[in-house]
């Protein structure tokens, strides 16, 4: 067994991103010895297969798909037929709400080697992979004795490939039978939301859990009207219906590229710092000094931020 | 009846304090904290919540954990499931598929009509625990939904899938089915003192892998990966910090917004 299988993700007739950064780890494996990467296309059309193989992949395979879009259990088998006609040593997918519906499964179903929540992935004597655990606060080193290993690594962790089509594309006959679970539509989460778009203030104040209960957001929202700040929210307080899904930043909620983020009461989750990579100058403040936006901000200061905020109103 | 079975963990969360002794691969117990996973809590409320409106339905709640993690599990009853299952984890790597591969044993002779899983837990964020169990169970399965239309007659449910960039698919799937369930799909309610003393009534069951006709060594080897060192996070560059008091700190701040984002002297009223 060699080589490296990249399981592309697209939607709506767009490649997702996640697939030229599984490429990028692909092709670094190859340069470390771990054979041939090839690209494994599920269903999608003609231009999703001409986009995946810049120079350096070796094939873009295609497997015919009975649906247009992402399905979890026809991907599933895809996926493990493919492994079964190329033999690869390890299996790159996204840790992505798609990968989340079939990776774990074929690893489970074959018995693969199989790790989720990848941050960096290397060949060199043997395969080795790293994966946040307790909340990020440690990275994990993992080895495997099972092959292929599928290992879903994490949006962000390597830079993206360029896309390109200089791969030779082959298309692999497979049944993929029946599908249990069947698309419907696709809709927005902010369907009826305020008509703010946050992602294209300069200016964000966002706040987290650490601003207490929700009687408080109002004071964050006439602080943020007064530095001429749009205000937007983590996660846990967009859950709870503090504010709209309009404001909610993140994986599941907005990638922002404001030239400031000033984030206050938010730790950090995975989740939440993956929709401000793109944010030019990070500024948080949160009362745990281990917090993990500190590692990701450019300013930090470790207080309550209600003494901030009230020391901030009286500069005002 | 209409059974549903909820696997749960009880999480780890590691003391402020907490420093890693070179070459672990295992974090001393003296410095975790635990309690019910966050994403579980809206497994249950799903269930539980199915439960009140529809009757004739039980609610199995199930863990793969040592002893203390009944308390996760009490917790989980006293808020509204019927029964609890354990499965002692001793020796049992926390590994997603190991870990699935015990579940899927006890879940098997139960054959439920739906398992309803959290997306993740909060420590070891592997997505992965539910739908490695649903390939072990051989059962269809949707990962990350926020809403859950039951359909038992028509043997289906229509459920919202949460993707990113707040883009929502709804989805219908055949029953029985496992369905991973992501934060903010309903409002967990907390057990009350009194719901927590009546739990204690209900049925607990701590069951061994070998009664599973299986073997933790069995089990064990399911796993996906080996951990062989557990390392601190590398740092990045890491923020400059703004020392003082909030006073000092505010007035810090204002400087580098107005460089930084153009808030006029005095800000932007």
């Amino acid at each position: 067994m060699s080589g490296v299988l990249v399981v592309a993700e697209h939607r709506q007739g767009e490649v997702r991103p996640i697939t030229y950064e599984l490429i990028t780890a692909a092709l670094k494996l190859k340069e470390d010895g771990a054979g041939p990467v090839a690209v494994l296309v599920v269903g999608g059309d003609d231009s999703v297969a001409g986009a995946v193989g810049p120079s350096g992949v070796d094939a873009v395979v295609t497997i015919d798909s009975p649906t247009a879009e992402f399905e979890p259990h026809l991907t599933e088998r895809a996926v493990a037929a493919a492994i079964e006609a190329r033999q690869p040593a390890v299996v790159l997918t996204g840790h992505t709400v798609d990968g989340f519906g079939f990776a774990p499964a074929v690893a489970a179903a074959n018995d693969f080697g199989f790790a989720s929540n990848i941050v960096a992935v290397e060949a060199n004597d043997e395969l080795t992979a790293k994966r946040g655990v307790y909340g990020d606060r440690l990275l994990a080193e993992l080895s495997f004795e099972r092959t292929p290993a599928v290992l879903m690594v994490r949006p962000g962790a390597s830079q993206p490939a360029d896309p390109g089509g200089e791969a030779p594309v082959e298309s692999l006959d497979a049944d993929l039978g029946q599908s249990p679970s069947e698309h419907l539509a696709y809709r927005s989460l902010r369907e009826g939301d305020d008509e703010v778009d946050i992602t294209q203030s300069e200016f964000l104040l966002s706040i987290g859990r650490g601003i207490g209960d929700e009687e408080n957001v109002e004071r964050f929202q006439e602080l943020a009207e007064k530095l001429g700040a749009t205000l937007t929210a983590s996660r846990p307080l967009v859950d709870a219906g503090w504010l709209p899904p309009a404001r909610q930043v993140g994986q599941s909620g907005r990638t922002v590229k404001p030239k400031v983020y000033l984030a206050l009461g938010i730790s950090g989750a995975i989740q939440h710092l993956a929709g401000i990579r793109d944010a030019e100058t990070v500024i948080a403040v949160n009362t745990d000094p281990a917090a993990p936006i500190f590692d990701v901000a450019d300013y930090g200061a470790s207080l309550d931020v209600h003494d901030l905020a009230e020391a901030l109103e009286a500069r005002l | 009846m209409f059974k549903i079975v909820v696997p749960i963990k009880q999480v780890a969360l590691l003391d402020d304090e907490f420093e890693l002794e070179p070459g672990a691969s295992e974090v001393d117990p003296d410095w975790i904290d635990r309690e019910l996973n966050d994403w579980d809590t809206f497994a249950v409320e799903a269930a539980v919540t199915f439960k009140e409106e529809k009757g004739d339905c039980e609610v199995v709640v199930i863990t793969v954990g040592d002893e203390d993690s009944e308390e996760a599990l009490v917790d989980c009853l006293a808020r509204g499931a019927d029964r609890a299952i354990r499965i002692p984890s001793d020796d049992l790597p926390p590994d997603p598929l190991a870990v699935a591969a015990a579940l899927a044993a006890a879940i098997r002779p139960e054959e439920p009509s739906l398992v309803l899983c959290g997306v993740q837990s909060s420590d070891a964020a592997s997505s992965a625990t539910g739908v490695a169990l649903s390939g072990y169970l051989d059962l269809p399965r949707v990962a990350v939904v926020r809403a859950i239309e039951l359909d038992p007659a028509g043997g289906k449910a229509k459920v919202v899938r949460e993707l990113e960039d707040g883009l929502l698919e709804d989805v219908s799937v055949s029953l029985p089915s496992l369905l991973t369930v992501q934060t903010g799909a309903n409002e967990p309610r907390y057990a009350t003192l009194r719901a927590i003393k009546q739990a204690a009534d209900k049925p607990l069951a701590t069951v061994a892998a070998e009664e599973l006709g299986t073997d933790t060594a069995a089990l064990a080897a399911q796993a996906g990966a080996t951990v062989s060192q557990l390392a601190n996070r590398p740092k990045g560059e890491g923020a400059e910090m703004l020392s003082g008091d909030s006073d000092e700190v505010a007035a810090a701040l204002i400087e580098i917004l107005k460089e930084r984002a153009g808030v006029a002297n005095g800000g932007g009223s």
